[in-house]
């Protein structure tokens, strides 16, 4: 399993660095989204991954570390305001600068007057 | 009340956010009145708190008293309690000048820059990792609201970077405080710090690993080389009271490294990488912020510049790692934070006299009162260049007298060289503001009141350090002391047992009677 989540979160990772260096402002986000998501599966793991155990206590023998899931919600809420704040803001520089390029260029294609 | 009087620093501003923001329809004039008490309370609850850290005892606040290391505690020593009083002293400044009319440009001035302060005071406060990041956050949620406030292109297009930057800084602080926690299973700092210190073989190359990725996500904060272009557009573009708020936000960065330097990686195998790292891009810094301001062909993005100057100088200080050097750097802190602040509200006097040509070098029109801002200028430009009757110069030798101390003279060209360039930038701007004029004519504009109380606020700390040179730089070497001796912390947060357990590591608030000292 251990394997599975590494390649899981690399790969959200790699993905989300990709998409990030794209020079549209649409990419750019969802390259943020899936960052965040490779973020909170990595917190989600720091404290350890164990099968069969306890959310919190329970009558399991092994509970799992209940902290790394309050940080993860911690993370999802402030992440998920943070990708609102970027869409939104996304979508005035589109207006503002007449361009969805990132820094408010002409794209190649030509698709937006300045 | 003692005791939760560190507590006010976070709930003062969160309160005076809450009324501001929700009194919406109140008139202007009695949000900024609310606004400017709300800061000047601030001022005096920090200064009573700077009083009672100036003694040099430590006060520990459990929040909803959990104990540490499991709750969150809140953490006064010298250096948070120097870093807010010198943001609410610059704040009040600030919201003093804003008042003038930059606030009612777009809505919810006031309640945003409240709710910025409450972000830098309660990440100054923590002594939590992960609370850092959540003040953080709040810092940076309000600061790009700020940075936009009053809209148009430039501003839409520096914060679209700006923020897009942070949401990335924010997901690698997350990486690193995840990496931080699996090593070490806690995220109180001084726990953490007590961990690293005994760990040995690949836990400690994790932490290491760990710590770099923390001081990556702090440098783009502060503004170090590499992730520093992000910097001179977007102070430049930001309204004038918001770049000079703004000039503690890279401190905020500086703060976070010394923080975690001192308490977390003190003596650890991660010490000796991030000052590798930070003494080479603090230098690199230096000499490009140079260039920069001697490239920069308008007031603002060359303030910018200057701002950055400063910061590669504290950060190149701070990698020195040695005593002499942190007081220097702390003696220095307030004097440029200050003064850079108080330059981008210049920076607005003089654009606002100009007409079209506002800020740039370029030969314009006659100032209105070209006495009063020539005045003014030259103070912050002396101030700012470091030369001798102001706390710059002081602050210099003194670092330079700790670079020789530790033989890293590296630091010596470079910061000579910077100064030179500052000086020949501000003094080709002074002449180009104040003496390459049109004959004739005489541009519109006079600088109100409340714009004029706060630049002289602001620049009036600048003689009052040197004034009170001797018990502010008694202080600074008392705060590195403290800082140098982060098991002072440990044991008196948690005791002296090795490893965490329940019942022994209660330790509330430290101590009652300390309080009472005030």
């Amino acid at each position: 399993m251990e394997a599975l989540f590494a390649l899981v979160v690399g790969v959200l990772t790699a993905s989300g660095i990709y998409l990030l260096l794209r020079g549209r402002t649409f990419p750019v986000i969802v390259g943020l989204a899936l960052l965040g998501y490779a973020v909170n599966l990595f917190l989600f793991s720091t404290g350890g991954l164990n099968t069969h155990a306890a959310a919190v206590i329970g009558d399991s023998i092994t509970p799992t570390d209940p902290l790394p899931q309050a940080l993860v919600l911690t993370a999802i809420v402030i992440g998920f305001a943070m990708t609102a704040f970027v869409v939104i803001l996304a979508i005035r520089a589109r207006g503002d600068l007449g361009s969805d390029h990132v820094d408010g260029q002409q794209g190649e294609d030509g698709d937006a007057p300045r | 009340m003692n005791q939760h009087l560190i507590s006010l620093p976070i709930l003062l501003p969160m309160f005076g956010a809450l009324v501001l923001l929700l009194s919406g329809k109140a008139s202007d004039r009695s949000h900024r009145r609310l606004s400017i008490a709300f800061t000047a309370l601030l001022v005096i609850v920090t200064l009573l708190l700077l009083q009672r850290a100036a003694g040099g005892e430590l006060t520990f606040y459990a929040l909803g008293n959990w104990q540490a290391p499991f709750g969150i505690v809140l953490m006064l020593d010298r250096l948070s309690a120097l870093m807010l009083s010198l943001t609410a002293v610059l704040a009040l400044g600030c919201v003093i000048f804003a008042s003038a009319g930059d606030d009612v440009r777009g809505s919810n001035f006031h309640g945003l820059f409240q709710l910025q302060l409450m972000g830098l005071n309660g990440a100054f406060l923590t002594g939590d990792i992960f609370n850092l990041f959540v003040f953080f956050e709040i810092t940076l949620l309000a600061s790009y609201a700020l940075l936009m406030h009053g809209g148009g292109k430039e501003r839409v297009g520096a914060g679209l970077h700006y923020v897009i930057l942070n949401v990335a800084g924010s997901a690698l602080f997350l990486i690193a405080l995840g990496v931080l926690y699996g090593a070490t299973g806690t995220l109180n700092m001084a726990d953490m710090g007590r961990r690293v210190a005994t760990m040995s073989g690949d836990q400690a190359a994790l932490v290491t690993a760990g710590a770099l990725l923390l001081i990556v996500v702090f440098s783009l904060k502060a503004a170090l080389l590499p992730l520093y272009f992000w910097l001179p557009r977007t102070y430049s573009s930001a309204p004038a009271p918001v770049a000079a708020l703004f000039a503690i936000m890279t401190k905020l960065g500086l703060y976070a490294i010394l923080r975690v330097n001192s308490l977390i990686f003190a003596d650890s195998d991660a010490e000796s990488a991030i000052q590798g790292w930070l003494w080479w891009s603090g230098l690199a810094t230096i000499l490009l912020a140079a260039i920069g301001v001697l490239a920069a062909r308008d007031l603002r993005p060359l303030v910018a510049y200057l701002v950055l100057v400063s910061v590669g100088t504290l950060l190149a200080a701070a990698s020195l790692g040695t005593t002499a050097a942190t007081t220097a750097l702390l003696y220095y802190l307030p004097h440029t934070t200050l003064i850079c602040g108080v330059l981008f509200l210049i920076a607005e006097l003089i654009g606002q006299q100009r007409g079209k040509a506002g800020t740039r070098l370029v030969r314009a029109r006659r100032l209105h009162q070209r006495y009063l801002l020539g005045g003014l200028f030259l103070a912050a430009a002396v101030g700012v260049v470091g030369l001798p009757p102001l706390a710059g110069s002081l602050a210099k030798l003194l670092l330079m007298q700790a670079a020789e101390g530790s033989a890293r003279l590296w630091l010596w060209p470079l910061l000579l060289l910077a100064g030179l360039s500052a000086l020949i930038a501000m003094s080709r701007a002074g002449s180009v503001f104040f003496w390459a004029s049109y004959k004739g004519e005489v541009a519109a504009g006079k600088v109100t009141r409340p714009q004029l109380v706060g630049v002289v606020w602001l620049l009036a700390s600048a003689p009052l350090l040197v004034v009170f040179a001797g018990p502010i730089s008694h202080y600074s070497q008392a705060t590195a002391e403290q800082l140098a001796m982060p098991q002072v912390v440990i044991q008196q947060l948690l005791g002296d047992e090795p490893t965490r357990d329940l019942v022994q590591s209660r330790q509330p608030f430290h101590d009652q009677t300390q309080g009472d000292t005030l």
